[in-house]
């Protein structure tokens, strides 16, 4: 805890997402698959049950991270049954065969180490970090609730109204986030991408213990989780240790739970949000591709949009902040959008207009800004500057084991390869002025939007 | 995504052989600016973090947010180049920029490539950034504007506003009741010479930190430490702040209206500052309490048993002077009642009878054990390193840190905890009602 705090720190939390893709890249473009120590190798071993593990050495401290990642998260859960991902990763902690609640974070915590876990649209992730002598205890333990998960109903009873608590947190009392989940589900009509991870309210309602088992055997096998291990390690000792508490656990059939595809938007669409906000706020989103929702041939197409991301969000000289904040339109201003989703996402720009400026005001400013980049080429000048930044935030978060680790499992969890992340900064460095105009003009089109406007209700002048 | 909460520890260091903490160089400049340098080859990249005692408890009294005003004023224009232009300095040679300010520090950071010359022209104007800023007229609308915004949306962030009203009732007329990020009405008055005569006042070598980690050799780094900080006028350190005084004899129970779904109970008193005697026994004490994530008796007695918050937990924040410490925890409205009560249970029995040998001895086990965790990335020794620069904590800081923590006795424990928190006599800010 830190009296420090900032207002104004850059490269905030959006954008930081997009940028950890690039985590990886140390050095990667001459990566050998040979046992000669390259810090920048990633080791692969799949088990016979499937469970594939991925070991990327990084001596620089003694430490290890170890993250074990499922497939399965919101974009799994069909109607009636969002939230599930998350509720089941919160009773992961509540006691298996072998252990009691809670012991799993006890026995972490007085290992010196840190554990967590996290649900996200596509995926749901544990993760334990330990001074690099201790990786055994967190793999033992993760094995164990692999398949040993108790899911006794009077925990359950407690942990929902926790998730229910987390829901008040996090979404209920926070208007641009209620706004975020209308936005969603109204740019999305069809496909799971417009369910909140967290779940809707009356899902969590008449959630049952026994829908948490089904979901529980219906995902969480080896054959359906990747292992990642980075940090000060060998690499044949953290293949020896997976097979060890791995190896036994048996395959299983993974459930298969609908992914409706979104049909093509037609004709613009436009939510009000009611929420008890003092500052107004706009979200706008297209539909756009993913890495992995393209033929090869378009294959340059998601990275275009991101360089037209950081085109437009790549810091304070780029557009959105030296044109729209700079002339008081907005007040803050962001890009959201993830080339590596499991399915078609939104590219999303979302802020606060400036005082004395209206939410009109403002989109109309940013739609400009989005036909201007269909029509004319971005300047070399910003292209330099993109690919310059690329090269550095692959520098800088070389410098987070963890970041390392998330890039790996998020993307073989997403159905990418992971050696793909060996890939991207090249990928992105290739895209020219060209296919950036021609990324936009395809996917950032006005019938392909979704607007969300957050107003506040009795608002005094300014 | 989701997060489950992440583990509140102040610091975390161990006794452990076969790893030493960073090796720090510390030396000071002409003008009596102190640097602090960690050498780092790993990364081809080198992270500079300055710090000023110039944080928002240095803000006159009328001038809430004057620390936050210059902080975001230094980046919109030097000598020759507008704000967009500085950012693009920085940005074409992918260097990152940030400033911001807490009660007792205004920090300014610097992250870029250790390649010449996109190291030499991130550091140029970084320099200039904090040595000549303009503070253009034209931009200083604009940015009061964008404070105005977000303490707006201050407002309508239920955490944001307990905090405020706890801050402001703990510490009263002390300047760290002083928000850092302002308050709306001083934020309109401030003018142009407001900023001018507080950079020139606390910018200034005496007053002064610099800590460098990263891909530069002892030389390269005296160099840099010269360009960045060394040119400032020497100045004058500021007085010490005073003393906070200490509680008064009775709880006090605060309530604000606000219409949310959840109950945001923020209770707490006084703490500790940096230097504190009583440090040690504090910091681990409160690792059984409620600073231990999930296995903490706050955590356990609130989330664990009986279902009733996300999350509970307690932290000191220990500053120049006595910073707060706090419980907080947030539930649906109608078991807010029920919430306050258990919690000051849970503390009142803590501080009567301390942790157990066990919860000790776990504590010290976690909190020695994740020693490495701490220095395992250059961001996170620049943050260590800036902390020891700023409070100017002695340099074997980190490697002693181990063996004050394993020293601490269950009898230390409980008899600090006694002499110092008093559970009846809380601050207690209650916000929610729907």
């Amino acid at each position: 805890m830190s009296d420090y705090d900032s207002n104004f720190t850059r490269f905030t939390s959006l954008r930081f997402m997009v940028v950890c893709i690039l985590a990886c890249l140390l050095a990667a473009c001459t990566t050998q698959k040979t046992q000669q120590a390259n810090p920048s190798s990633v080791y692969q071993k799949v088990l016979d049950n499937g469970l594939k593990v991925l070991v990327k050495p990084d001596r620089r401290a003694p430490v290890v991270v170890s993250q074990i990642w499922y497939k399965v998260g919101g974009s799994y859960e069909p109607a009636g049954q969002t939230g599930i991902s998350h509720v089941l990763e919160h009773m992961m902690f509540k006691g298996t065969e072998n252990l009691g609640p809670n012991e799993f974070s006890r026995i972490i915590a007085e290992h010196g180490g840190r554990d967590n876990a996290f649900t996200g649209r596509d995926y749901t992730a544990y993760f334990q970090t330990l001074e690099k002598s201790k990786l055994e205890i967190a793999l033992e333990l993760e094995s164990d609730r692999m398949r040993n998960l108790l899911l006794e109903p009077q925990e359950f009873e407690k942990e929902i109204e926790v998730v229910k608590e987390e829901r008040r947190s996090r979404t209920d009392d926070r208007p641009q986030a209620l706004a975020y989940e209308q936005f969603m589900s109204s740019a999305y009509t069809l496909a799971n991408y417009r369910n909140p991870i967290v779940g809707w309210p009356e899902d969590l309602d008449s959630m049952k213990v026994e829908d948490l088992r089904a979901w529980y055997d219906g995902f969480y096998a080896p054959n359906n989780a990747t292992l990642v291990v980075v940090g000060d390690v060998d690499p044949t000792l953290a293949f020896d240790l997976a097979e060890r508490y791995f190896g036994s656990i048996p395959r299983r059939e993974i459930l298969a739970t609908p992914n409706p595809v979104e049909p093509p938007q037609e004709k613009s669409r436009r939510v009000q949000v009611e929420a008890a906000a003092k500052v107004p706020y706009l979200l706008l989103g297209y539909h756009a591709p993913v890495v992995s929702s393209l033929e090869q041939r378009d294959g340059w197409m998601p990275y275009a949009l991101e360089i037209a991301a950081y085109i437009l969000d790549g810091g304070k000289s780029a557009r959105l902040s030296s044109r729209l904040v700079q002339k008081q339109i907005a007040a803050s201003i962001s890009v959201s959008y993830d080339p590596f989703a499991r399915n078609p996402t939104l590219f999303v720009i979302s802020g606060n207009p400036a005082p004395g400026t209206t939410l009109q005001q403002l989109e109309t400013a940013i739609r400009e800004q989005i036909y201007e980049m269909q029509n004319e080429l971005v300047t070399e000048q910003e292209l330099d500057r993109v690919k310059t930044q690329i090269i550095a935030s692959k520098v800088y978060e070389a410098d987070s084991s963890f970041y390392q680790g998330m890039r790996l499992g998020i993307l073989e969890t997403n159905g990418l390869p992971w050696q793909l992340s060996e890939k991207i900064h090249e990928k992105l460095r290739s895209i020219t002025a060209e296919q950036v105009r021609e990324a936009v003009s395809r996917h950032l089109l006005d019938e392909n939007m979704t607007v969300a406007l957050l107003q506040p209700q009795m608002e005094d002048e300014g | 995504m989701h997060v489950r909460p992440i583990i509140l520890l102040v610091i975390s260091v161990i006794s452990f052989d076969l790893w030493a903490s960073p090796q720090i160089q510390h030396w000071t400049l002409a003008n009596g600016a102190r640097a602090y340098f960690v050498q780092s080859h790993q990364l081809p990249m080198v992270q500079f973090s300055v710090g000023f005692d110039a944080g928002s408890a240095r803000d006159p009294d009328s001038l809430r947010g004057l620390a936050r005003f210059v902080s975001a004023m230094l980046e919109e224009g030097v000598s020759g180049l507008n704000g967009t232009e500085i950012a693009t300095q920085f940005e074409t040679v992918g260097a990152e920029f940030s400033s911001g300010n807490g009660r007792d520090m205004s920090v300014l950071e610097l992250r870029s490539l250790s390649d010449e010359p996109l190291l030499s022209s991130a550091v140029d104007v970084f320099t200039r950034v904090i040595q000549q800023p303009t503070f253009p007229a034209a931009a200083m609308a604009r940015v009061r504007n964008r404070i105005l915004t977000g303490l707006k949306r201050q407002q309508q962030s239920p955490g944001s506003v307990v905090s405020r009203a706890f801050y402001d009732n703990l510490f009263k007329d002390h300047p760290y009741a002083n928000p850092p990020s302002g308050e709306p009405q001083d934020v309109t008055r401030i003018t142009r010479d407001d900023l001018i005569d507080f950079h020139g006042k606390y910018f200034v070598g005496a007053n002064a930190v610099i800590a460098m980690v990263g891909d530069l050799n002892a030389g390269q780094a005296r160099r840099w430490a010269d360009a960045i900080v060394g040119q400032l006028p020497p100045g004058v350190i500021p007085p010490k702040l005073d003393v906070v005084p200490l509680l008064p004899n009775q709880a006090r129970v605060l309530n604000v209206p606000f219409a949310s779904t959840q109950t945001h109970l923020m209770m707490g008193q006084v703490g500790m500052k940096q230097s504190d005697p009583d440090y040690f026994p504090l910091y681990i004490g409160n690792y059984t309490l409620g600073g231990g994530g999930l296995v903490s008796r706050l955590s356990k007695e609130l989330r664990e048993k009986r279902g009733l918050t996300y999350s509970a937990n307690s932290y000191f924040i220990p500053m120049q002077q006595n910073g707060p410490f706090v419980i907080n925890l947030q539930t649906r409205n109608d078991q807010g009642p029920l919430a306050e009560r258990l919690a000051i249970e849970t503390v009142t029995e803590f501080v009567k009878n301390g942790p157990t040998q066990k919860e000790l001895d776990a504590a010290k086990k976690s909190i020695t054990g994740s020693f490495p965790l701490r220095f395992d990335s250059n961001a996170k020794i620049a943050g260590s390193l800036l902390n020891i620069a700023f409070y100017d904590l002695p340099l074997d800081y980190m490697s002693t840190f181990p063996d004050k923590i394993n020293a601490v006795t269950l009898q230390q424990v409980r008899e600090t905890f006694q002499r110092r928190i008093f559970p009846h006599r809380l601050l207690r800010v209650v916000l929610g009602g729907g």
